[in-house]
């Protein structure tokens, strides 16, 4: 019939006899005549591969790609090469959820795995198997904070957030009936003082602060978790994992769950996704994690094992009790930054982050040379990601870039009052010298 | 083939490395991130390193390869697994995902320099519309849970629109899967139950008695958990409607109905798609899947953001108002009339991808999609139901459900059925699900597999059966020959060991 | 055949209660923890909290089951057996052996209309 539909018509005819019905359309005869499809689809004609190929290499056509100088929750580094190769290995491709362990061992080891390697990062002592990105797991850890405050409603976060995750918290938040507050800002950190104060409110389940922030800052969150904690509410950190090799952990900090995005673990930007979510906490509030946990136990023979575990926390168990309505993972992904953390290791990861930090921190001092910019933010500290403040027109030194191949930041004040001026700007250890310089000297010659 | 019993964190050791960077171009600037060299207060870095490995490439290439080797994919055999359209992931997706042209872009790149991706994603939402005729749709959820949650959000948010802010309960047939009432208690609904008929379908009468001014709506499957047609589909989106409330078409099912007959013409009014059941993309062990949304055309306002409209000439995105402001009664942002934000970007665009691949690679031939299915099923159903019990004898579409052995005298159940078919090489059938009986078996063999597959199939399924009668111990304690034997859960639930360094 | 044991109430939703002067001690019925299979975590309240007839107060979870726990009688928890937090199998073992919580009875007249032995040995037919 077609390369994806293997029966011939003496097979079809084989198995209504079996069923004892004339024709395929017997078998529809239920449908009322009303709904039943009695059309073509407005489809184009089967395309053969060639022609899907070239379909989609025009396409591609269509896109520039660019140089990558900005962020905003999606980071251009490094990919090795046996990621890819291993992924598109079938049994790992086209396997479904391992439901049926004595023949998943495969997915489960490296969720396992996984679960070690994010534990290790975030220096939390639980997590779960992936979730389906970075903002979506800040979400459920906040539900999480109001699940186990059990009567409290009330959620706070810091307005230094990525304004795109807090839209999507309080998308969330709105039709789940939680209250959120934004925790002021002062210039570009959170605001502590503000923060006591709302605490004194009373009511606040959960506190949602970033690291590094949305401006790329480095905040310093001593006395947080105390403040935090004194009001029985659950610090939760959103982080980027990859920092996280030389960054304060959450839980050096004294946060209770760690979330973010997996993506700077190596996954390609690939137009925001498919990227992974990560979420993990202190083990007391293991029962509260939403999504699968993969555990390790023994086969009745004594063998070593994995299996998914603590299940009847779950939707298909606890139906509308359940903490989260997720039933899936990003299997994948979570694979994915497995081996990016397998291959790059302890000094590795570390090197990405020395590096990303130098090349940044010479993309700001030059732009800054150029007297075209200032920082927005005077000595923050920042890693591969920082504001500047410009003389130019943002909109136009952008657009005009972007036509010659680069992609210059993040227009702040696309998000933020007050930041019509600014830019988000980001390196990481994938930016050479000869770019930057090339980006440098297109800005200083830009005609605008 | 001898088993791979090692963790990656068991091979370790001090000083190897699995990559390669560039040498450092700013030694000048920093050599290392330590408050001396970078400026970076002591207090603000990492006390304790993270022990992660330290292995070669080679290493990390066996390990994970042998790793794969103790799992089952569509691709090693026959997965029957009911509910899940375990069919065949074609390559041409997959080489069309990895093109280099779209891997590198950043999502908030300008417009401009992403037309070719937004035109991917705005005619996928198209020709999902003719196939479903609903009006648009929304590729940013994640998955079909994501989707549902995705889908009541619009429901909501149509129904407060209107200032109707007593519509907040959902009807939920008792036979649907538990992600159903999940996704409407996260979405701040009150669940209502409607009762099953003995065939499985949504009892009409019992309907009429729920419906009411406080109802937001209805979620249903159509086929339905048992796999089939809900033939007063049309009298109840009548009743709904008359009622106020929309109708949600729960797209777990939707395989059978291409070709067949389309949710929009059913009457519903939102439904979400699992791209990665009835378009073809890789189940991935759980991820990444993808579970767009589509609305009647009353409600594509509604719809989340970021959308794609295409404006003279041009794909442009409409990301609705970004900016954030801190105020107690009114929430944290405004959204105008969309229902929010979902996802940070654009979904899932890579499996975006693949599924539009898919369809592109079977264009109006994917009619023939729903038809072969349902044939598929239908067959092994008849073949095997002299073995099995089948409790509800009716025509199916993509699948059915046993209710364990036909004979059932030995003790033997159905999870056992299933793990002595993993002796055999097959996956197992989804199995206790739907609830509605004690021992479902729920099979669903896709379009893509051969009647050869199912002969053999059927052959065991046989087998197995004879087994049960003949030998039941050795059923009971199957599978015998898989990398591992039947595990230990209650130990793994009781004292939970989820990180390498709670095994040290 | 799960026991039924004399001299204490039962709810439909298959707690027991015991009645020491006005404290009741709660607990899960064997039915219900043969039901459920092998316990692996009972969630428990607070001391402290105050609940009332048929409010739930925990839950008991097996491998691929859960039950939430339904309060047969309103009052103060005064304690909870914390034994279970380690030995959850416990209830296993002896469901009316191993109570769940102790209450402070707010209305001890609550415990009249609970079901006696026979006729919870009825539901659990």
């Amino acid at each position: 019939m077609n390369k994806y539909i293997p029966h011939t018509p003496d097979d079809i005819r084989q198995m209504l006899d079996k069923i004892g019905v004339s024709s395929i359309d017997d078998l529809f005869a239920d449908i009322p005549a009303s709904v039943r499809l009695q059309k073509e689809y407005d489809l184009p004609e089967a395309m053969s591969e060639e022609e899907i190929r070239a379909y989609f290499k025009a396409l591609g056509d269509k896109n520039r790609q660019q140089v990558i100088f900005a962020g905003g929750g999606a980071y251009d580094h490094y990919t090795p090469s046996v990621i890819d190769a291993l992924l598109s290995r079938s049994e790992f491709l086209t396997a479904y959820t391992p439901y049926q362990p004595e023949i998943s061992q495969g997915t489960l080891q490296y969720i396992f795995e996984y679960q070690s390697h994010i534990c290790e990062l975030t220096g939390m002592d639980c997590t779960n198997a992936s979730m389906y990105d970075g903002a979506t797991a800040a979400v459920e850890a906040l539900f999480m904070a109001v699940a186990q405050a059990k009567k409290k409603n009330r959620v706070l976060v810091s307005a230094t957030l990525n304004p795109t995750l807090i839209t999507i918290i309080g998308t969330y938040a709105k039709y789940k009936g939680i209250e959120v507050d934004l925790i002021p800002e002062t210039d570009g950190y959170t605001d502590r003082t503000a923060m006591q104060a709302m605490l004194a409110e009373g009511d606040v389940a959960g506190v949602l602060v970033g690291s590094p922030n949305h401006y790329g800052i480095i905040e310093d969150y001593t006395g947080f978790a105390d403040d935090i904690h004194a009001a029985k509410a659950l610090m939760i950190m959103h982080c980027d994992p990859s920092a996280l090799a030389v960054l304060k952990t959450p839980a050096e900090w004294g946060a209770d769950i760690a979330c973010g995005d997996g993506q700077p673990l190596g996954i390609p930007l690939s137009f925001g996704g498919p990227y992974v979510g990560f979420l993990a906490c202190r083990k007391e509030l293991v029962r509260k994690l939403p999504g699968r946990i993969v555990g390790a136990t023994k086969d009745v023979d004594g063998k070593r094992a994995f299996v998914l575990t603590l299940q009847a926390r779950e939707q298909h168990i606890r139906r509308e009790k359940a903490n989260s309505n997720i039933c899936s993972n990003q299997s994948l992904m979570a694979l994915h930054i497995t081996i990016y953390l397998a291959l790059m290791g302890k000094q590795g990861l570390r090197e990405v982050n020395e590096q990303s930090y130098g090349a940044a921190h010479y993309l700001h001092d030059e732009l800054v040379k150029t007297g075209l910019f200032v920082p927005a933010f005077p000595n923050a500290p920042f890693l591969k990601e920082f504001a500047l403040r410009t003389t130019l027109p943002v909109k136009a030194l952008q657009a005009q870039l972007a036509e010659q191949g680069y992609m210059a930041g993040i227009a702040l004040g696309d998000y933020r009052e007050g930041m019509d001026d600014c830019i988000l700007f980001c390196a990481t250890e994938k930016r050479t010298k000869g770019q930057i310089d090339e980006l440098v000297k297109l800005v200083k010659e830009a005609k605008l | 083939m001898k088993y791979y019993d090692k963790l990656i964190f068991e091979i370790s050791r001090e000083g190897r490395v699995g990559y390669s960077l560039p040498k450092s171009e700013w030694e000048g600037l920093t050599s290392s991130l330590s408050e001396e060299a970078s400026g970076i207060a002591k207090n603000l870095l990492r006390e304790t390193p993270a022990e992660l490995p330290e292995v070669s490439e080679l290493d990390v290439v066996r390990h994970y390869t042998n790793v794969s080797n103790k799992n089952f994919g569509v691709e090693t055999g026959f997965y029957p697994l009911g509910s899940c359209t375990m069919k065949y992931n074609p390559k041409i997706n997959e080489e069309i995902a990895h093109h280099p042209a779209f891997c590198g872009l950043h999502p908030l790149q300008s417009e401009e320099s992403v037309q070719g991706a937004l035109a991917i994603y705005y005619h996928t939402a198209r020709v999902l519309s003719e196939l479903t005729g609903l009006a648009d749709f929304t590729l940013t959820p994640f998955a079909g849970a994501h989707g549902e949650l995705t889908g009541l959000m619009v429901m909501r948010q149509y129904h407060l629109l209107r200032g109707d802010t007593k519509r907040t309960r959902v009807i939920v047939p008792d036979s649907a899967h538990g992600t159903n009432p999940a996704s409407a208690a996260v979405c701040g609904l009150e669940i209502v139950e409607v009762k099953s008929t003995a065939n499985g379908t949504v009892d009409t009468n019992d309907l009429k008695g729920l419906l009411d001014d406080t109802v937001a709506g209805i979620m249903m499957t159509n086929p339905n958990t048992l796999g089939i047609y809900e033939t007063q589909v049309v009298e109840i989106a009548h009743l709904v409607h008359e009622a106020g409330g929309l109708l949600y078409y729960d797209g777990a099912n939707l395989n059978p109905m291409l070709g067949a007959s389309r949710p929009g013409d059913m009457g519903f009014d939102i439904m979400h798609i699992n791209l990665h059941k009835t378009f073809s993309t890789p189940h991935g062990g759980g991820g990444p899947g993808s579970g767009p949304v589509g609305v009647a055309a009353h409600l594509v306002d509604c719809l989340p953001n970021p959308r794609v409209v295409f404006v003279d000439g041009k794909y442009k995105v409409k990301s609705g108002k970004m900016k954030v402001e801190s105020n107690h009664s009114g929430g944290i942002c405004q959204f105008g009339n969309s229902c929010g934000r979902v996802a940070a970007f654009m979904g899932n665009f890579g499996v975006v991808m693949k599924a539009y691949t898919y369809i592109l690679s079977l264009g109006k031939d994917i009619k023939h999609v729903g038809p072969i299915a349902t044939l598929n099923a239908n067959y092994v159903k008849e073949s095997l139901r002299d073995a099995y019990y089948l409790p509800v004898d009716t025509v199916c579409k993509h699948e059915f459900v046993f209710d364990g052995l036909a004979d059932k005298s030995t003790g033997v159940t159905t999870l056992d059925i299933a793990k002595r078919l993993l002796d055999y090489g097959y996956h197992a059938p989804t199995i206790y699900f739907p609830l509605l009986f004690h021992q479902s078996i729920m099979i669903e063999p896709t379009e893509t597999e051969s009647k050869e597959t199912l002969d053999d199939f059927i052959d065991i399924m046989h087998r197995v059966a004879e087994e049960a009668l003949a030998d039941p111990d050795m059923v009971k304690t199957a599978p015998h020959t898989t990398p591992v034997r039947r595990l230990d859960e209650t130990t793994a639930a009781k004292n939970p060991l989820i990180k390498y360094r709670d095994l040290c | 055949m799960s026991k039924v044991i004399e001299g204490i109430k039962y709810a439909d939703s298959h707690e027991w209660v015991k009645v020491e002067g006005n404290v009741g001690i709660i607990g899960i019925s064997d039915y219900a923890q043969h039901s459920l299979g092998d316990i692996v975590y009972v969630d428990l309240p607070s001391e402290g909290d105050e609940i009332s007839k048929g409010e739930e107060f925990g839950a008991v979870e097996s491998v691929k089951a859960a039950s939430d726990l339904y309060s047969p009688v309103s009052g103060t928890i005064i304690e909870i057996n914390s034994e279970l937090e380690a030995s959850p199998e416990l209830i296993n073992q002896d469901a009316y052996e191993n109570w769940i919580i102790k209450v402070e009875l707010a209305d001890p007249s609550e415990v009249d209309a609970l079901l006696d032995a026979a006729a919870y040995e009825k539901i659990c037919e």
